[in-house]
């Protein structure tokens, strides 16, 4: 497929089943000598299994590797490093007690005697190091340093230790300042002179830009294209990495609301000036009945954390928050439950269900927590309630006896979700309720949140998807850095929110 | 055979299954080849023998194992017991008699088959001070959110210290007969202990059973984030099991130290924190959490004391009971350990139901 030599990494026809869900499929990925290659994609994109791949963490079902025109086969990481494929992660893997020379030499330090030759050692240190254009006391620990530094010394390490051809950048730059980042864009760039192939991961658009050759993009396991970083406007990136295709759920059309129905609207939930440092600054919000609310906004703009707020899962540290015109004074998560606001949280799996227990457990949770410890539903009340939402959110088991742990995504969202309806809440908020699960799961449960608004509720519905959001949303509410960006209704043009979302707007 | 199959599977699925075989297996081992294990006499007027040996001696395992199950549920561990076993046997002992560790009071007053307070104040204030010690450790792990084994250690450690300091560092014999009752007494020919676990079992039972706080704790143990997102309180959960935890130790101090006549803040409840806990997974009960069944842990702390006396009854001597019991734990632990469970359901269902207990 590759016959021009300059590419030295080639993967072909990448695919990757987890049960349940298809983290990547057909994935084609090419990295060029000397070039930056940015990985871009929102969470569950595929980008880390993509990367887990390339460094034999995992073996793909599908598809193969060539690695400077041979094919290989990544057995393990230990083995991609042998073969030149080095990695440098997000959490930094190395011991702040010891040296700086010891870290970059650890497990290949020169011997001497039977003991470790010290001066060999420091030596090599300051050359692997100068490489990189840094000039810095070797023997010092390396808790001394600052985080950038820290990260240097681990790409040093990795450089040094093999003679990598292919680094790999795992969100390097997410503990770092703006100078701290420049400073590592400029090794990337020495680097790359040198004819090293860079991958690299991040979630900052601005850095992509700053330092890539060209971008490839993917979404829901899927390649959605490489491209050049020249020839791509960023704009374009955003639409690509949301994926604005309208596909086949164009029948959930939003039973978009007209005049009468606004004014006869009842506010259930206000927030002023609500916010948590180093969450979400301080915004308001208004939630009304037979309403969704679409909360949009990139990877990292504050979206679960509003959830969070709203819930009581955080704290808020200013503003106030009315409930039916009552403020709430105490945030706990069992606090928003007796007030009616109930949460479907981001992560499924850590927040949401209880794997071990039975779907019929899991769907009475919530209801129990709210009637205590000492009023118990009886075993034939609680198959009641579980076969009622079975039925209701269409959750396909043999048994309500079932355990979560052995359903679909699909499936357990829904059982999430009828835990919550079980306990009759006012405010429903949705994180990421349609992430990782199938196209025709995801179109029922954008179904079942437009049914539930329409009965009155009042439906937060978060997504990254700014498709799913525009389709089902009343009033569109943009978050950027933090910070609530802009509020919109529900019939406001996608490239209005895109544009908010980049910040030209 | 085919209509065998499913319900073979099904008993072998129960979790009382594995510790019933290893009951039996046990019991099965001293008919062959002690018959004198199964001979139970009457002697003034009630039974006595191996069998009322095991039952009598299990009685405070079986209390603490039902205190453990519930801590390890929810995915936490109790290092305490012990010590806690210390405390309740020490206070019962001094409050027999308060002057006691004063030298200047006489041999013949130490000695006076009296109390100075109560029985039933004696039991209250022992029940008390394991709830205040169960207490403690609930709010070190709920509260401080240290990891339960490190909180509890802390009072595995300073509990002896303080039942030493209860006792003034004594060793101390009880003579009050009454006392003795609860670890040495009869009713209708079965120990008294046995009565009382059976009681502490059904009120257990019916508070996690009857209640939602067992769904609850076996939601904390198997998603503890989950299940506060859910609006439970797991702190409270938490904080309810380690107290219950140090209640059941407290009763059972109060019969240990009734059955050896003495309170000794070194050696009462020795290592009941180990046995505990395997008793408890013995039972079936995951360290990480979730599911737990009481009755099994009370199984698995009767095949602990099973195994222990008929090791006794072949004349194994005392300091060879340990690597007796090392054995034990090694099965215990291979048998649960997923690959033999999939080896033997593997050897099972080749082999139907022509396949008895012989292996």
């Amino acid at each position: 497929m590759t016959n021009s030599r300059e590419f030295i990494l080639s993967m072909n026809n990448i695919s990757k089943t987890f049960p349940g869900v298809n983290a990547l499929e057909n994935v084609d990925f090419s990295l060029k000598e000397g070039e930056v290659h940015a990985l871009i994609g929102e969470n569950g994109a595929g980008k880390s299994t993509l990367i887990k791949v390339l460094t034999g963490v995992e073996h793909p079902d599908t598809g193969s590797i060539e690695l400077d025109g041979k094919l290989v086969q990544v057995r393990s990481p230990q083995h991609s490093q042998e073969i030149g494929i080095s990695t440098v992660y997000q959490e930094i893997n190395l011991c702040t007690n010891i040296s700086i020379a010891e870290n970059i030499m650890l497990g290949y330090e020169p011997r001497r005697w039977g003991g470790i030759d010290w001066k060999k050692m420091n030596a090599f240190a300051v050359q692997a190091l100068k490489r990189l254009n840094i000039d810095i006391d070797v023997t010092q620990p390396l808790g001394n340093c600052s985080v950038a530094i820290q990260q240097m010394v681990a790409i040093a390490r990795s450089l040094e230790i093999t003679t990598a051809k292919i680094l790999i950048l795992d969100e390097p730059t997410s503990s770092l300042d703006v100078l701290e980042a420049n400073r590592l864009f400029d090794l990337m760039q020495k680097l790359k002179g040198e004819g090293i192939g860079i991958i690299f991961i991040t979630h900052f658009l601005d850095q992509v830009y700053q330092v890539s050759d060209r971008i490839t993009v993917l979404r829901n396991g899927k390649l959605v294209g490489t491209y050049s970083t020249a020839s791509l406007p960023r704009i374009e990136l955003i639409a690509k990495m949301l994926g604005r295709s309208i596909t086949d759920l164009d029948e959930v059309s939003k039973a978009k609301f007209t005049g009468e129905q606004k004014e006869s609207k009842k506010r259930l939930l206000e927030a002023k000036g609500l916010g948590r440092a180093g969450s979400l600054e301080p915004f308001d919000i208004e939630l009304y009945a037979n309403e969704v609310v679409g909360i949009a906004g990139l990877l990292g703009s504050g979206r679960t954390e509003m959830a969070n707020l709203l819930f009581g899962i955080d704290v808020p540290d200013t503003g106030t928050l009315m409930l039916n015109d009552k403020k709430v004074n105490r945030f706990s998560p069992l606090e928003s439950l007796e007030n009616g606001i109930a949460l479907c949280p981001e992560d499924r799996k850590a927040e949401g269900v209880v794997g071990d227990l039975t779907i019929r457990e899991n769907i009475i949770l919530a209801l129990q927590a709210r009637y205590g410890w000492f009023k118990f539903l009886n075993t034939q009340k609680q198959y009641e309630i579980a076969e009622k939402y079975i039925r209701l959110l269409g959750i396909s088991t043999p048994s309500p006896d079932q355990l979560v742990k052995n359903l679909s995504g699909g499936n357990q969202q829904k059982v999430i979700l009828a835990r919550w309806l079980a306990t009759d809440p006012k405010v429903l908020i949705l994180d990421e309720p349609t992430r990782g699960i199938d196209v025709g799961a995801k179109a029922e449960i954008q179904k079942l949140v437009l049914d539930l608004s329409e009965e009155g509720k009042s439906c937060v519905f978060i997504s990254s998807e700014l498709e799913e959001v525009l389709r089902i949303s009343h009033r569109i509410i943009v978050l950027r850095d933090h910070k609530k960006a802009a509020e919109y209704p529900g019939d406001v043009n996608d490239q209005t929110i895109i544009q908010t979302m980049a910040g030209n707007l | 055979m085919k209509n065998n199959a499913p319900l073979l599977k099904r008993i072998r699925e129960n979790r009382l299954f594995w510790p019933l075989v290893a009951l039996a297996l046990i019991l099965i081992f001293d008919a062959i080849f002690a018959p004198g294990f199964f001979k139970i006499g009457i002697l003034d007027g009630h039974l006595f023998g191996n069998l009322i040996d095991v039952l009598n001696n299990s009685a405070p395992l079986m209390l603490v194992a039902i205190g453990m199950t519930l801590v390890i549920a929810t995915g936490g561990v109790d290092l305490s017991v012990g010590a806690v076993i210390a405390i309740s046997a020490a206070m019962g002992a001094v409050l027999i008699n308060p002057a006691l560790g004063n030298k200047l009071i006489t041999n013949d007053i130490l000695t006076k088959d009296a109390t100075n307070t109560p029985l039933w104040l004696i039991v209250l204030v022992d029940l008390a001070a394991g709830t205040l010690c169960g207490l403690w450790n609930g709010l070190l792990v709920s509260r401080g959110k240290i990891q339960p084994m490190v909180a509890t250690l802390i009072l595995m450690v300073a509990g002896r210290g303080i039942a030493q300091l209860i006792t003034n560092g004594q060793i101390m014999t009880i003579y009050y007969t009454p006392y003795f009752y609860f670890g040495n007494g009869f009713i209708l020919g079965l120990p008294v202990s046995i009565y009382i676990v059976a009681v502490v079992f059904l009120f257990a039972w019916v508070l996690v059973r009857k209640t939602s706080i067992g769904l609850f704790i076996e939601s904390v143990g198997v998603n503890a984030k989950a299940t506060y997102y859910s609006g439970i309180s797991e702190k409270n959960i938490k904080l309810f099991v380690y107290t219950f935890c140090g209640f059941c130790a407290a009763i059972a101090g109060l019969i240990l130290s009734s059955y050896v006549h003495s309170a000794d803040g070194n050696n009462n409840g020795l290592n009941y924190e180990l046995d505990a806990i395997l008793a408890v997974v013995i039972g079936g009960t995951l360290m990480t959490g979730g599911r737990f069944s009481l009755f099994a842990s009370v199984i698995g702390a009767l095949i602990i004391w099973t195994f222990t006396i008929t090791m006794y009854t072949f004349g194994v001597p005392a300091n060879a009971l340990l690597a007796g019991r090392a054995v034990l734990v090694l099965v215990v632990i291979l048998l649960y350990s997923d690959y033999a469970r999939r080896f033997l359901n593997r050897i099972v269902d080749r082999k139907g139901s022509q396949h008895g207990t012989t292996n």
